[in-house]
């Protein structure tokens, strides 16, 4: 099981103060946070990406995973999330591969959406096509990392001769990517053909919903034949605010939370944290509550926690990332490893994607010989009509 | 026309569930009464066609900050939730707005904007509204009309408008076309709007009901129809 922390990299005023840092300032804080999750014990940093105030979330998150690299030793560096449908896939595959070596492997990706609807245009790009591009640059992006010459031709980007994306990926081996949707079966549907991971972003959506999601993605994984559905790989967000003292985290955490982004100056801290996964409180009601996420999912491999918006002082961000380290993460390890179900895979990492595919075991897309899948193909193919 | 053993309500497969919503603001309201009434008159016809009438009365003030606080972010009451999915299953909708500036009332709006496009297609609904002065009835057909012709539903010919004299007043007692109080013709007009409406309703087939709080079941698309187009195999 790993663990991290995952960044939007808002710029919000700390409203005891009314004032928001530089975004120099809270630049250089993401990387004091990063190492500080590091060495608190977390295995994973991921940056959110954004084109627009007041998020300093860089643009193309290889950039700042690529200091990150070089500034730690064996974080996990990865996105929540990579916009697939306004980015251009031969650059993303350019990049992240580039980031892949710098880092030694020590990274992954999630491919996004996005919930900012006017980025689109500003990327030439049109939201109503959404879902489809998701699809087809993702599908790009995915050969131009196994076959070394790519002839393709799509809807949205020029065509491609014989072209070569380069660097190769490190090994040959391609970076893991998991695909994060809050509500479209789509995405779910097509981490599962790829026998990628799914990444449901919980933290603003009733557990009924991220329950089905999971389920959708899991059924269809076992479907495409690349393992049992408890064995196909999931990653959940998550959101605590603790102090020793739940009345304490209560009373300092409620003036960041009324403010907040996102869902600030909406629902009242009671009813959010009854309807989502927000947790204020002890450290041991934040084990307790992310322990429930697996009676929701089942066995999962990686848990994120959002711990360093609306406009949290920076001291106090790497004050819960301690909390978090000393109190919450060992326990978490410990009680999450009781009764996990055999043959469910740790997180994929570089080592083990490398492994896998020297085994030859590497996921088919659309599902090998022996899934379900395949077999309903050649049902198919045989039941149409001759031409 | 399906037996009663294909019906998904196996144990009551002659109910028909009409979702009632009323946007008053007030406790007590003219519009939550008359959507009240509304309801009853459809109940008994109902009834008197041997269908077992299920109501689910709404009161969108009880909800106000929850339809506010799901506009503005993602997030969506236990509440609210409940009475979205029983709306989006109902075999009928009684829909009931106070008139506010020439419309119906911003609550009433919000509601409906957080209900699924495709979920009540062809679903009977009756509407209704009140107002201060009888001269807003037209509000029903320039206003709520088109709201509901936008979901796809089937609108029903004849609104109710309730104004304030209409629940009985001391000097207009007296309707001059027939001598009938304006609160005896307003609970005729009721009484025929529940009639007609519970034809409508109980000529259709009843509509498939989920477990309670079960979130609508998610649509797959195969990857390889996303990935190629709708003839891939």
């Amino acid at each position: 099981m790993q663990f991290g922390v995952f960044t939007i990299g808002d710029i919000t005023p700390d409203p005891h103060t009314g004032k928001a840092p530089s975004e120099h300032q809270r630049i250089k804080d993401t990387i004091k946070i990063a190492q500080h999750a590091e060495q608190a014990g977390f295995e994973v940093f991921a940056t959110g990406q954004h084109h627009n105030p007041p998020f300093v979330a860089p643009g193309n998150p290889p950039v700042l995973l690529a200091y990150l690299a070089a500034a730690t030793e064996n974080l996990i560096l990865s996105t929540a999330t990579t916009l697939i449908t306004t980015m251009d896939p031969v650059r993303l595959a350019e990049d992240y591969a580039y980031l892949q070596h710098l880092a030694g492997g020590r990274m992954d990706l999630a491919m996004g959406r996005g919930n900012t609807g006017p980025v689109y245009p500003w990327f030439g790009k049109d939201i109503r096509q959404g879902i489809p591009l998701a699809v087809e640059n993702y599908n790009l992006l995915y050969r131009l990392w196994r076959e070394t010459e790519v002839s393709w031709e799509g809807r949205f980007r020029t065509p491609l001769q014989q072209f070569t994306a380069t660097p190769r990926p490190l090994d040959d081996v391609p970076p893991f990517v998991w695909h994060g949707s809050i509500r479209s079966p789509e995405i779910a549907e097509q981490a599962a053909y790829y026998g990628d991971g799914f990444f449901h972003n919980n933290i603003f959506w009733n557990k009924e919903h991220v329950i089905q999601m999971v389920q959708l993605y899991r059924q269809r994984y076992e479907y495409y034949g690349h393992g049992k559905a408890h064995q196909a790989y999931v990653a959940l967000g998550g959101q605590a605010f603790m102090r020793e003292k739940s009345q304490d985290a209560w009373n300092e955490f409620r003036p960041y939370f009324d403010n907040a982004p996102v869902y600030g100056h909406g629902p009242s801290m009671e009813d959010f944290t009854k309807m989502t996964p927000l947790t204020v409180g002890s450290p041991e009601q934040v084990i307790e509550r992310t322990l429930e996420f697996r009676d929701w999912v089942g066995d999962y491999q990686r848990q994120m926690f959002l711990v360093d918006h609306a406009g949290l002082p920076t001291k106090t961000v790497l004050e819960q990332i301690d909390l978090f380290g000393e109190k919450v993460l060992p326990m978490l390890r410990k009680e999450f490893a009781k009764g996990r179900l055999e043959g469910v895979p740790e997180a994929p990492t570089h080592d083990f994607l490398k492994a896998r595919q020297a085994a030859g075991k590497a996921p088919v897309a659309g599902g090998g010989e022996g899934s379900q899948a395949f077999l309903d193909r050649q049902k198919a193919n045989e039941e149409a009509p001759k031409k | 026309m399906k037996t009663a053993f294909e019906s998904t309500d196996p144990f009551t497969p002659d109910a028909r569930h009409i979702a009632i919503i009323a946007a008053g603001l007030s406790d007590p309201s003219s519009t939550s009464l008359l959507a009240k009434q509304l309801g009853q008159t459809t109940a008994d016809a109902l009834s008197a066609r041997g269908h077992r009438p299920e109501l689910h009365h709404f009161e969108l003030r009880t909800v106000a900050t929850d339809i506010a606080d799901s506009m503005v972010t993602f997030s969506r009451s236990e509440q609210l939730s409940e009475m979205i999915n029983e709306v989006e299953q109902a075999d009928g909708i009684i829909a009931v707005s106070p008139v506010f500036k020439a419309s119906y009332s911003g609550l009433f709006k919000s509601f409906w904007d957080l209900v699924d496009n495709e979920a009540l297609k062809d679903v009977p609904v009756q509407l209704g509204a009140t107002g201060g002065s009888p001269r807003h009835s037209l509000v029903i057909d320039t206003a709520m009309r088109p709201l509901f012709s936008y979901l796809r539903m089937r609108v029903m010919p004849t609104g109710v408008y309730a104004a304030t004299e209409d629940w009985g007043s001391v000097d207009t007692t007296k309707n001059p076309r027939d001598h009938e109080s304006n609160a005896a013709y307003l609970d005729r007009r009721i009484a025929h709007a529940g009639q007609d409406f519970a034809e409508v309703v109980a000529r259709l087939d009843p509509r498939p009901r989920r477990a309670p709080l079960q979130p609508k079941e998610l649509e797959v698309i195969p990857f390889d129809q996303l990935l190629n187009g709708p003839d891939a195999s």
